[in-house]
């Protein structure tokens, strides 16, 4: 990951002449040809009916915004270390919409910004509110993003946010200029919750990290349990210092160190551990000392989105994202592509791209996108929250995907995961 | 070589035997069961069951009925499956992860969509080379053909476009916003409409052909189906352009609409999850593919009524009846 405190634009180019360029690879073509070929293609571009009634392009820029810093690696050797977790979901969500804008001339472009720090950050986003710029996939947590969304200027633009999981932005620190993309604790707690629910697993066993990000999951956890019925038996903190993750002979040492972890519980049926960061939550399965399975944060897990997702076209997203960004798609990688397709939507849709029309068209009713969850996704009008199934995937199979057959609601069953009206403090729209 | 003239005649002789005049096969592709289903029209009851390659999705009859084309998407080619030995005796170029295609009405070519590359590839069933590739919307998928051959509708699934190419150019006439994630497109046999059904924006556009507009959405409503899972896929509608069927996804209905006032006449209760739909013999009665129950719907069309199903292999999803 570069530290560097760099802003750039991506290409404007539209997809013809991405296509004209591959295909001129295929069959080994020179660089030069494939350019020219390309030019040929936007001359022709530039003759069709459409681009002669509208010379000018709809332009629609978005920014892409982050704070650099050093996550930690996953646990697991064979997991890929991703260092644009979420960037190249915006970048592929950016090609995508050109495809569909060059029909509609229309034309859309990402301005990415990885700042030092977030002093860096606000400055620059400054900087971008006074150059025009309204649309921001909001790629930080939860501090970080009420900052940028309550300096003056940003109240008519929009935040998407991609990261920060925090409860409290979807039920007491809404802000109109911002949309929840990334599903809260609370909307995966209840997808787990009525999964376990529905196998009768209804007595868990908690295992809590100590970090204020797995605290809050834990927080969610008993909320869902209170919700769904379950019963926690007995709940341990775990303190674990992020250690390496390669040692030789090293599991010798874990084994004795989990099983002990687990021993002496009451009969349960599963472990629910909250390891957000990922340091030892890995080391659970197949080492408790009753034999059971592990849910959470590791082991079957509630999320957006998962590589072993292929239902409902999910095919198509995944090859696409591999082949434009050289990994497997995760989880904040979908969230970016979602919102930068969910602009691409309203502008496609009413034909307008100034932020007012758009913020209306996403929160009203004829809003719905596409986007491989097997119904169209919407946003709760009271916090802004993207509606969404969640699926639950273990390390390498797609289980199932919530909500669960049976779980109703008056106004839609995805309103069963998460803070509802009632429980929410936000009434946004 | 010999060893295919003997296999070809001895099917020969086999379908001399056994087919009366009005006999008709039924094939359905089983998308998990890398299989095709063969089923007897007049007995329903399943005559063979013929492995494919990886995913079989789409499928249509040659021109001739000899010959069925198969999209074998995670093989990312089109196997040819001779009707009479039931052998797959060869390939066509389509690009990768071909779903639907649909065939000339002269028998050629072959136009398929390519959901990976953003193109429709236009295939020679006889040289088996690539004519041309048309870049169009975010994933195609649908494909209708006028009756005269002469314009291609593709609809692309996230770009929600249906997208009109002129067959002679390969270029795109017009594109026709539509509801979210279009799957179908199917041209009235009088050329005038194009129906497309979209699955997320849970509609059917009635497009004029002419003008290039819609004319009419067509929505859904079933009482105790929460509208969500109203997600319109495969369309047919009859020659005489009286009545339309759309299968409605995970609402495990097919819907009969008439189809000069667009009015749904009636929810038929159908296989669990509802692909895809191909008309008899005669339009006397029409077949769904259930993806999730494993078998197929014979629908009487005259009395409007589910009368049989019939097991198939694992997720069926295409069918096609040779008269």
């Amino acid at each position: 990951m570069k530290f560097a405190f760099y802003a750039r634009v991506a290409a404007l180019a539209g997809r013809p002449g991405h296509s004209v360029r591959r295909l001129a690879r295929r069959r080994g073509a020179p660089a030069p040809l494939a350019a020219a070929l390309a030019v040929l293609v936007a001359a022709w571009a530039a003759w069709s009916p459409e681009a002669a009634r509208a010379a000018e392009p709809l332009a629609v820029p978005i920014v892409y915004l982050t704070v650099g810093e050093k996550e930690p690696p996953p646990l697991s050797l064979v997991e890929p270390i991703i260092t644009d977790k979420g960037l190249a979901g915006a970048r592929l969500g950016i090609a995508d919409n050109n495809t569909t804008g060059r029909f509609l001339n229309q034309s859309y472009a990402l301005t990415e910004v990885i700042a030092p720090d977030d002093k860096a950050l606000a400055a620059r986003v400054v900087a971008l509110l006074a150059e025009g710029k309204r649309y921001f996939v909001a790629d930080l947590h939860a501090d970080q993003l009420l900052a940028v969304a309550d300096l003056p200027g940003a109240k008519d633009a929009l935040f998407f946010n991609i990261r920060a999981q925090d409860d409290r932005l979807r039920t007491d620190d809404c802000r109109s200029n911002v949309l929840q993309v990334m599903p809260s604790r609370a909307m995966k707690a209840d997808a787990l919750a009525q999964y376990l629910m529905k196998k009768r697993w209804s007595h868990w066993f908690l295992v809590d990290g100590q970090q204020p990000d797995d605290l809050a999951f834990v927080k969610a956890v008993h909320r869902a349990a209170k919700r769904f019925g379950a019963e926690i038996v007995e709940e341990r903190p775990y303190s674990y210092k992020p250690e390496a993750r390669r040692s030789d002979t090293g599991y010798m040492q874990i084994q004795g160190q989990m099983t002990q972890l687990t021993q002496e519980v009451d009969d349960y049926d599963v472990l629910v551990v909250s390891d957000e960061s990922d340091i030892f939550g890995e080391y659970l399965p197949y080492r408790t000392w009753d034999p059971r399975p592990v849910v959470g944060t590791q082991g079957l897990v509630p999320t957006a989105w998962h590589r072993s997702m292929e239902q409902w076209g999910g095919t198509q997203l995944q090859n696409r994202f591999i082949a434009s960004a050289g990994h497997v798609m995760v989880e904040r990688d979908y969230n970016g592509w979602v919102a930068v397709r969910s602009v691409g939507e309203a502008v496609t849709r009413t034909g307008q791209a100034d932020p007012a029309s758009v913020h209306a068209y996403l929160v009203g009713d004829e809003f719905r996108l596409g986007a491989f969850k097997g119904e169209g996704l919407t946003y709760r009008r009271w916090n802004q929250q993207l509606r969404q199934p969640i699926l639950l995937s273990s390390a390498r199979m797609l289980v199932s995907v919530s909500p669960q057959d049976g779980y109703l609601h008056q106004r839609t069953p995805l309103d069963t995961l998460g803070y509802d009206e009632p429980e929410s403090r936000c009434r946004l729209n | 070589m010999l060893q295919r003239l003997l296999a070809g005649s001895l099917g020969l002789c086999l379908s001399l035997g056994s087919a009366g005049a009005f006999a008709s096969t039924i094939y359905v592709s089983n998308e998990k069961g890398n299989s095709i289903t063969v089923i007897d029209g007049e007995t329903l009851k399943v005559t063979a069951t013929v492995p494919v390659g990886q995913r079989p999705r789409g499928i249509t009859l040659s021109h001739d009925q000899k010959q069925l084309y198969i999209c074998t998407s995670d093989d990312n080619h089109i196997e040819v499956l001779d009707l009479d030995s039931l052998k797959v005796v060869g390939t066509l170029p389509s690009g990768p992860d071909p779903e639907l295609f649909v065939l000339a009405p002269s028998g050629n070519p072959l136009y398929v969509a390519n959901e990976n590359d953003n193109l429709v590839t236009v295939v020679d069933v006889h040289t088996g080379s690539v004519r041309a590739e048309v870049p169009v919307g975010v994933e195609p998928e649908g494909m209708g053909i006028s009756p005269d051959g002469k314009v291609l509708v593709n609809t692309s699934e996230t770009t929600s476009m249906a997208h009109f190419i002129d067959t002679q150019t390969h270029q795109i006439m017009a594109n026709v916003l539509v509801d979210a994630r279009p799957r179908f497109a199917e041209f009235t046999s009088d050329g005038k409409q194009v129906w497309v059904s979209a699955e997320v924006g849970g509609t059917v556009s009635v497009i004029d052909a002419a003008a290039r507009k819609i004319v009419h959405k067509i929505t859904f409503a079933v009482p105790g189906i929460r509208p969500e899972a109203l997600q319109p896929v495969g369309i047919s509608i009859t020659k005489d352009r009286k009545l339309a069927f759309v299968a409605l996804g995970p609402a495990n209905r097919v819907a009969v609409i008439d189809a000069q006032t667009f009015e749904v006449l009636k929810y038929l209760l159908v296989g669990q999850r509802v692909w895809h739909l191909a008309f008899g013999p005669g339009e006397k009665v029409i077949y769904s593919t259930n993806g999730v129950s494993n078998d197929i719907s014979v629908i009487d069309v005259a009395e409007q009524r589910v009368v049989k199903s019939v097991t198939v292999g694992a997720l069926p999803w295409g069918v096609a009846v040779r008269d």
